[in-house]
């Protein structure tokens, strides 16, 4: 662990595979800025790869003042020991205050073992992130500019907000898709400062023999929202309405039978008792009357947002919010509304 | 070669099947409402452990840290198949966060002394961190795998596992002793056997003999005395499960419970699961930025 250090800056894990950043990454490169410029601190963010100094740029453009690169062919691919030893060694040297992971399956194997070799906290699949202050009930001590960690619990039955105030730094793992994901600004600069970090035996302990990768198949188990047209979408062409609404909630497209058969989308994105079963924080039914063979693949879904134009369609029966009126219409109000929340 | 195995599991309150039931008036969980189960994951692990001494030999410890009630899902692999069981129980353990979690079960892995494998469910279902089995790894000193679907060879001292990472998948070879947390879709947990069932039903743990004679025996003395025999005879009758607390581990006080833990809880808000019909929104841009606006607020998207 180091001592509370308010001066230290924000980090992230610029997690990348294959030479190209995740998503997540870019994500927590905004909200990272946002912490930054309320603390009045730097971002640096950690690159470690072989031959991957060219992503620096893109994180710099995303908010990014400091990227400490460390190049080496023990990095190439992800292992968790050597990853685990630049992040301890970097963290011990510069000493930030916050440090944050994508809740990605990468992060969730990385960020742990680095928590426990640092004896520092860390929270899992935060959905927000602020800064607050503390009173300690005990004795009285004040605590300003701590991270609230603010994640869901229980099964997604509680929001919890933990902070850590004398460990530090200050860690989290952040759920993908929940941050948004800005532009970039390729005008913005920063510094690229080059690390070297040694690895022992134990590091180098694990051999990877063999990896593949697939393309991104659909993950609608994983998903934490989920936008599902239905036959009411009409029209393969007009199906890319409910891709739109996903990208911009950052979820996975679903699908009733009813669209999968009049062949607006493959089988694989069913959702319903032949398809897959889902329960999401968010489901977003479109177009969707809701037979019981839908309903029972998605009814314990956290909260149920129905849009349809027939006010007796099923749907409305398992639904929290419901909307009754024209998808055509509705799904740009919402993406317009997601757009403009920041 | 025959290989001795760990292999720690939870018991946590059924996240996925809360019901209005379960929900107090004020909007909290009632815990107590909720029925306790073998954390999902876990029972994969077990399954991962029992399959390896089947194939190699050896021998499978179960281990859990909780309170007296916890001996159920203890019992439970006794039931199907573990060769030891241990539970871990200390008021003082209370409010421990992943990492004075993972410290504790370190200081009982190494009280349990030999091992080449320690087995975890990825993660449980009501913190969903998948933290505790990395961490304990670090504590022991010794490598992790994560997302294990299956161990793919295993001679010697060298293991090789295949690791599912969500959009592909890895072979991993490394050298014992390790750790590996245990995916739920690799291994297909098997039953509980029934004449073990039959044999194993009355294994017991002190602490939850002398809860049961607290309900009949009134006087103290009186009650030990039976608890010391009753511990006698299930020890004799190889039924005792093994009950260590902080001192007996070695841990030390300062990384356990509250002290231990560095992350505290600030606040909770309960999502309140009372549905009675749902929130007409109007067609609106207005009604539509309302609606994002509530699910922003309350953590639905971020």
């Amino acid at each position: 662990m180091i001592e509370p250090n308010p001066q230290g800056e924000v980090w992230i894990f610029a997690e990348q595979e294959d030479e190209h950043l995740s998503e997540t990454s870019l994500e927590l490169c905004g909200k990272a800025r946002q912490l930054a410029d309320t603390l009045g601190v730097k971002v640096g963010a950690v690159l470690a790869g072989w031959n991957v100094r060219e992503l620096s740029y893109r994180l710099i453009a995303h908010g990014v003042d400091r990227v400490y690169y460390v190049h080496d062919t023990n990095l190439e691919y992800y292992r968790t020991l050597p990853y685990a030893r630049v992040m301890c060694q970097l963290i011990a040297k510069h000493r930030p205050q916050i440090v944050l992971y994508g809740a990605t399956p990468l992060g969730r194997d990385l960020a742990p073992r680095i928590a426990s070799e640092m004896r520092a906290g860390l929270t899992a699949d935060c959905t927000d992130l602020q800064i607050g202050e503390y009173t300690d009930i005990k004795t009285k001590k004040q605590y300003t500019n701590l991270l609230y960690q603010i994640r869901p619990a229980f099964g997604g039955n509680i929001i919890a907000t933990i902070i850590n105030f004398d460990r530090w730094p200050q860690m989290a793992t952040v759920r993908e898709g929940v941050m948004p994901l800005g532009n970039g600004d390729p005008r913005r600069s920063g510094q690229i400062i080059e690390e070297q970090v040694q690895f022992n035996d134990f590091d180098l302990a694990l051999k990877l023999i063999e990896r593949h990768r697939e393309k991104k198949k659909v993950n609608l188990k994983g998903a934490r929202i989920i936008v599902a047209g239905g036959g009411g979408v009409g029209s393969k062409e007009n199906f890319k309405l409910i891709h739109d609404l996903a990208g911009a909630l950052g979820g996975a497209v679903g699908a009733s039978r009813a669209a999968v058969d009049g062949g607006f989308i493959s089988k694989e994105h069913q959702i319903g008792q032949t398809g897959t079963t889902v329960r999401p924080a968010l489901y977003v039914a479109c177009g969707i009357s809701g037979a019981v063979q839908h309903r029972a693949g998605m009814e314990e879904s956290a909260k149920i947002i129905a849009i349809n134009w027939d006010r007796n369609a099923p749907i409305f029966g398992v639904a929290h919010y419901g909307i009754v009126g024209d998808i055509n219409k509705v799904i740009p109000m919402m993406i317009k509304a997601i757009k403009e929340r920041a | 070669m025959a290989y001795d195995s760990i292999v720690c599991v939870k018991q946590v309150p059924d996240t996925a099947n809360i019901t209005g039931e379960a929900m107090k008036a004020d909007g909290t969980v009632n815990r107590a409402a909720l029925p306790a189960i073998f954390n999902p994951d876990d029972l994969h692990a077990l399954e991962a452990a029992l399959d390896v001494r089947d194939r190699f030999g050896g021998t499978v410890t179960a281990v859990t840290m909780g309170p007296p009630n916890a001996c159920e899902v203890l019992r439970e692999c006794l039931y199907r198949g573990a060769d030891r069981a241990i539970l871990i129980s200390d008021r003082r353990a209370a409010a421990s966060d992943t990492l004075a979690t993972s410290y504790i079960l370190s200081c009982a892995v190494r009280r349990i002394g030999r091992y080449d494998l320690v087995f975890c469910g990825r993660q449980a279902i009501d913190g969903d961190t998948a933290q505790v089995g990395p961490q304990l790894a670090e504590k022991l000193g010794i490598p992790q795998v994560t997302y294990l679907e299956a161990v793919t060879e295993l001679s010697g001292r060298t293991i090789r596992v295949r690791r599912n990472v969500g959009n592909g998948w890895e072979i991993i070879e490394g050298r014992l002793p390790v750790l590996l947390t245990v995916l739920d879709t690799g291994y297909v947990p098997r039953p509980a056997a029934a004449k073990r069932v039959m044999r194993m039903k009355k294994a017991r743990a002190a602490m939850e003999i002398g809860m049961e004679l607290s309900k009949t025996i009134a006087d103290a003395a009186e009650r030990e005395k039976e608890q010391a025999r009753r511990v006698q005879s299930l020890k004799k009758a190889g039924l005792l499960i093994e009950q260590w607390d902080l001192d007996e581990v070695k841990a030390d006080l300062q990384w356990c419970g509250m002290a231990g833990s560095p992350t505290k809880v600030h606040r909770v808000q309960s999502i309140v699961l009372t549905k009675e019909g749902y929130t007409e929104i109007p067609a609106t841009p207005e009604g539509v930025k309302q609606m994002i606006h509530e699910l922003i607020v309350d953590h639905t998207i971020g």
